[in-house]
C-alpha cells in the first residue's frame, strides 16, 4: 500500500529497478511460494572423493580410532535406567557399573578436590576369588567361614570332621582356603560315593521316617494293618 | 588383531606425500616475550564466541568418542561458558556423579579448563570449555599420519596412545607403546624400550610433544579460611604450556626393559611376568609430569606442506625444494603466528639445500628471482646483501591458498562462469552491474542471474554509495564486491555444517543396519573362535553361509557408504584447516 501510484507497472519497490539491473519489461523467475525443497536437484556434481594410499591409511587410523574410544574407561556410559523387577538375565548381561566410582584412575592433584570419586580397578573377566583386591579379602574371607559352618552342619562323615578342624584352625592364609575348600568339595563327594558304594544296601530305601503314611497309595488291594 | 587389520602399516617412510622431511634438531627456545601480569580473574577472560554449528559439530564429536553423558555436560559447558558443578548438575538433570566423572575426562583430554569462581578464590571452582580443542579431535588421524611419516611406527603409535588418552607420563606411553609394537612382531621377538624412547625424545625436541602446562595451584587446593599467600589475590591466567620453561625437557629417567607380548593364557608363563609386576608398583621417577602433543606444531608442519605443495604444483620440483629449504631454515627462528620467515641470504639457501639436489649457484637465482617474480608472491626478496635476501611469505601464501579455495568452490559449484565474475569481483574489488557484463564478457542476462545467485548465497555482497543525502534509489550506485575473509568465515561455517551432517548421516545408517551389524559381528566372532580351536572348513562355510546373499550385499554397500563418508569428513577437514590457518593470521597481523 505504501507503494502504490508510485512506480507504474509491476512491482513498487522503494528503488528504481533499472540501477540493480532488471530491465523495463522483463520477465522476472516466478516469485516462490513455498519453501525451497528438501534434497534440491544439483546442477553440478560434486568433485569425486580423493582416493589413494594415504586417503585409505587416513580413513583405516580414523575407524580404529573411533573403536579404541568406546572400549577405554574414558567412555562413560549412562545410568542404567531401573527395570521394574529384576530379571534373571540381568545376572549375564554385562552393564556397566553406573555408581559413584571411575574406572581408570587420573592424577587428582591435577583436578579440583570436589572432582574426587573412588577408583575402582576395571571388573576381570573370570574373577572367581581375585587375592589382590585388598578390599576384598575380609568378606570373602568371611563368607567362606560361613560356607564352611554350613557345610559342617550338614555333614555325615567322620573324615570330613576332621577337615574341618583343619580348615577353621587355618585362619591366616586365606588362599589355601580356597584349594582346600574346592579339595574339601571334591572329597565330599567321593566319599559320599565311597560311602554309597561301601554298604551292601541301597540308598533310596533309606527310611529316614519323613514320608510315614505316604507310601501306601500303590497297594490299595492289600489291607492295612 | 588391531594391527593385523591395519594391513598399510608397513608403509614405506618414504611416501611420495612427506614433502618436509624430519625437521632439523631444534635449540630450546628461550623463555619467550616477556609476559605481563594480567591481574584479571579467570572467569573474566573473554570466551570465545561460538556459532550454533560449531557447538552443534562438537556435540557430535564428543558423542562419538566419550558417550553421551559427556556429550550433553560438554556442549552444556560450551554454550553456556563458565559454570560451577552444581550448575552443571542441575541445569542438565544428571547425577552429580556421572557430572564428576565426565568433568575428569573433559579435563584429562584439555577440553576443559578449570580456575577460580567469578566472586574470587572463595566462589566455588568454575569449568570452562574449549570449542576448538574438541574440533581438533577431527583431525588427529592427520596428526597420527604425519607422525608416521616423519617418525615410523614407534611414533606413530606413540602419539596416537596420548591422543587416545589425552595426556600421559613418558614412562606409561614408552611400556603402552612397546607392548603393543610387540605384539605386532612376530613370535619370540620383543620390543626394547630404549628404541620407543629415543622417539619419544625425538618427538619432543622437534616439539611435537609438549609438557602439560603445570596447573593453578589456587584452583586445587580446597578454599581455605586460612589468610592468602603472600601471592597476588586476583589468580593469573591458567598458564599455557608455552610459560613452562621446561617445557620441552625430558624427564630424567632412564627405562629399561621390553615389552610384553599379551598372551591368552595366564600371565604367570610369562618370562618377564615378575619383573612386569616391579615395574608397576615402583614409581619410575617420572610421576606428575605429563605430556601431551603439540598442535601448534603440528599445524605449522601442515601449513609448510600446503605451501610446498602449492609452489610445486605452481611452478615445479627444485622451486619447491628451495621453498622447502627455506622453511626448514626458519622453523626455529619464527614464531607461528609470523607473518614472514626471518630473512635468508642466497649463500646460505646454496649452502642448506640437500645434497641429492646439485643445482649451480646461478641456476638458483634464477629459481629465486622466478619465484620473487611469481604474481603468488610465495617468496619475496627483502634486500640485496649476501647474495639477496629473501622471505617467504607466509601469510600471504595463506590469503592466495584461501582464496584458490574460495574460487574453487564456487567454481564447482555454480559452474565456471560464475567463477569467473566471483575472481574479477575478487580482484577488482566493487563493479557495478554493467562493469561486471563488460569485463566478465558474459551477456548481460546469464550475468544478472548468476550474480543473483551469488547474491543469495551471501558469496557476493551490493554496496551502496548514495549520491545524494537522502538515498534516492535512482541516484545511489549499486556496487557488487567480494571481501575475502567475511567469505572465509561463512565457508568454514559451512564447512562445519557439512562435517556435523556427514556424522549425522552416518551414524543414522549405522542405526538403521544395527541388527544386520550386530548379527555379522557375531558370526565373525564365532568364525574367529572357531578358528582359532582348529576347526574343519565345513564347519566355517556352515557358519558363514549363516548370512544370506542379499544380506552380504547390504553389508557390503552399508560398508561402502560409511567408508565414503569418513573419508569425506577427512577431505573436508582439509579445507577446514586451510581456511581457520588463514583467519588466524589474518587476525594476528
Amino acid at each position: 500500500m505504501a507503494g502504490r501510484g508510485r512506480g507504474r507497472g509491476r512491482g513498487c519497490m522503494s528503488f528504481s529497478i533499472e540501477a540493480v539491473g532488471i530491465g523495463k519489461g522483463e520477465n522476472l523467475p516466478p516469485s516462490i511460494l513455498q519453501p525451497t525443497p528438501l534434497f534440491p536437484p544439483m546442477e553440478h556434481k560434486p568433485v569425486p572423493l580423493v582416493i589413494g594410499e594415504e586417503a585409505e591409511y587416513m580413513l583405516a587410523l580414523k575407524q580404529e580410532f573411533r573403536g579404541a574410544m568406546k572400549t577405554l574407561p574414558f567412555y562413560v556410559h549412562p545410568a542404567v535406567p531401573k527395570k521394574d523387577v529384576e530379571r534373571y538375565s540381568d545376572k549375564y548381561q554385562n552393564s556397566e557399573p553406573s555408581d559413584n566410582t571411575i574406572e581408570w584412575n587420573p592424577d587428582w592433584k591435577r583436578l579440583p578436590k570436589e572432582l574426587r570419586i573412588r577408583t575402582r580397578k576395571p571388573l576381570k573377566e573370570n574373577t572367581c576369588l581375585s587375592v589382590e583386591t585388598p578390599v576384598g579379602n575380609k568378606p570373602s574371607r568371611k563368607t567362606r567361614v560361613d560356607k564352611e559352618e554350613i557345610i559342617s552342619k550338614l555333614e555325615v562323615g567322620i573324615t570330613l570332621e576332621k577337615r574341618e578342624e583343619e580348615v577353621t584352625s587355618d585362619e591366616e592364609e586365606g588362599e589355601k582356603k580356597s584349594p582346600e575348600e574346592e579339595e574339601k568339595d571334591g572329597e565330599e563327594e567321593y566319599d559320599e560315593e565311597e560311602y554309597e558304594e561301601e554298604t551292601d544296601y541301597i540308598m533310596s530305601y533309606f527310611d529316614n521316617g519323613e514320608e510315614f503314611g505316604g507310601d501306601s497309595d500303590d497297594n490299595m488291594d492289600e489291607a492295612i494293618y | 588383531m588391531r594391527g593385523n587389520r591395519r594391513s598399510l602399516r608397513h608403509l614405506s617412510q618414504n611416501s611420495t606425500n612427506s614433502d618436509v622431511g624430519p625437521p632439523t634438531h631444534q635449540r630450546v627456545r628461550s623463555a619467550g616475550s616477556p609476559s605481563c601480569i594480567i591481574q584479571t580473574l579467570w572467569a573474566k577472560k573473554p570466551i570465545k564466541k561460538m556459532t550454533a554449528q560449531e557447538v552443534r559439530l562438537c556435540g557430535l564429536l564428543l558423542q562419538e568418542h566419550f558417550g553421551e553423558v559427556v556429550e550433553r555436560i560438554g556442549t552444556h559447558l560450551l554454550r553456556g561458558g563458565a559454570q560451577n558443578l552444581r550448575t552443571i548438575a542441575n541445569e542438565t538433570n544428571t547425577p552429580l556423579d556421572l557430572v564428576k566423572k565426565s568433568l575428569c575426562v573433559l579435563v584429562q583430554h584439555g577440553v576443559c579448563d578449570f580456575g577460580s569462581g567469578r566472586r574470587g578464590p572463595g566462589s566455588p571452582v568454575e569449568y570452562r570449555g574449549n570449542c576448538e580443542r574438541v574440533l581438533r579431535i577431527l583431525r588427529y588421524p592427520r596428526y597420527i599420519y604425519t607422525a608416521k611419516t616423519l617418525y615410523g611406527d614407534t611414533g606413530e603409535l606413540i602419539v596416537e596412545e596420548v591422543l587416545q588418552r589425552g595426556h600421559m607420563t613418558m614412562s606409561n606411553t614408552v611400556k603402552t607403546v612397546a607392548d603393543r609394537l610387540t605384539h605386532n612382531m612376530e613370535e619370540g621377538r620383543s620390543m626394547e624400550y630404549s628404541e620407543v624412547v629415543s622417539s619419544f625424545s625425538k618427538l619432543v625436541e622437534t616439539h611435537f610433544l609438549q609438557r602439560c602446562p603445570p596447573v593453578a595451584e589456587t584452583a586445587t587446593a580446597a578454599p581455605s579460611a586460612t589468610p592468602a599467600t603472600h601471592r597476588t589475590p586476583a589468580s593469573v591466567t591458567p598458564p599455557t604450556a608455552e610459560s613452562n620453561p621446561d617445557c620441552y625437557k625430558l624427564p630424567p629417567v632412564t627405562l629399561t626393559g621390553r615389552g610384553k607380548r599379551r598372551r591368552s593364557s595366564d600371565d604367570g608363563e610369562e618370562p618377564g611376568g615378575v619383573k612386569k609386576a616391579k615395574m608397576d608398583s615402583e614409581s619410575c621417577g617420572d610421576e606428575g609430569i605429563y605430556w601431551q602433543v603439540n598442535f601448534e606444531r603440528f599445524h605449522q608442519h601442515f601449513r609448510d606442506q600446503a605451501i610446498i605443495s602449492a609452489v610445486a604444483s605452481k611452478l615445479d620440483q627444485t622451486s619447491s625444494e628451495i621453498v622447502r629449504t627455506m622453511l626448514r631454515m626458519s622453523e626455529v627462528t619464527t614464531t607461528p603466528t609470523a607473518a614472514y620467515t626471518q630473512p635468508l641470504s642466497a649463500n646460505e639457501i646454496f649452502r642448506s639445500l640437500p645434497p641429492n639436489y646439485s643445482i649451480s649457484r646461478p641456476i638458483l637465482d634464477q629459481y629465486l628471482s622466478l619465484l620473487v617474480d611469481d604474481p603468488m608472491e610465495f617468496v619475496g626478496k627483502s634486500g640485496d646483501s649476501g647474495g639477496g635476501m629473501y622471505v617467504v611469505n607466509l601469510h600471504r601464501a595463506l590469503a592466495n591458498l584461501a582464496r584458490a579455495t574460495l574460487e574453487s568452490v564456487v567454481q564447482e559449484r555454480f559452474g565456471s562462469r560464475s567463477a569467473r565474475i566471483f575472481r574479477l569481483l575478487l580482484r577488482k574489488r566493487h563493479l557495478e552491474q554493467k562493469q561486471v557484463e563488460d569485463f566478465a564478457m558474459i551477456p548481460a542476462k546469464e550475468a544478472k542471474d548468476m550474480l543473483y545467485t551469488l547474491l543469495s548465497e551471501n558469496l557476493v555482497q551490493l554496496q551502496e554509495i548514495p549520491k545524494t543525502p537522502d538515498h534516492a534509489p535512482s541516484r545511489t550506485f549499486y556496487l557488487y564486491t567480494v571481501n575475502q575473509l567475511p567469505t572465509a568465515r561463512l565457508l568454514l561455517q559451512h564447512c562445519y555444517k557439512t562435517v556435523a551432517n556427514l556424522i549425522e548421516r552416518r551414524l543414522f545408517e549405522t542405526k538403521e543396519n544395527k541388527r544386520l551389524l550386530e548379527k555379522s559381528q557375531r558370526i565373525e566372532a564365532i568364525l574367529a573362535s572357531l578358528q582359532a580351536s582348529g576347526a574343519e572348513p565345513e564347519q566355517l562355510t556352515e557358519v558363514e553361509e549363516m548370512i544370506t546373499a542379499p544380506e552380504r550385499q547390504q553389508l557390503e554397500a552399508l560398508r561402502h557408504h560409511i567408508n565414503k563418508l569418513d573419508s569425506t569428513e577427512n577431505q573436508v577437514d582439509e579445507t577446514i584447516f586451510l581456511l581457520e590457518s588463514y583467519i588466524i593470521s589474518t587476525k594476528s597481523k
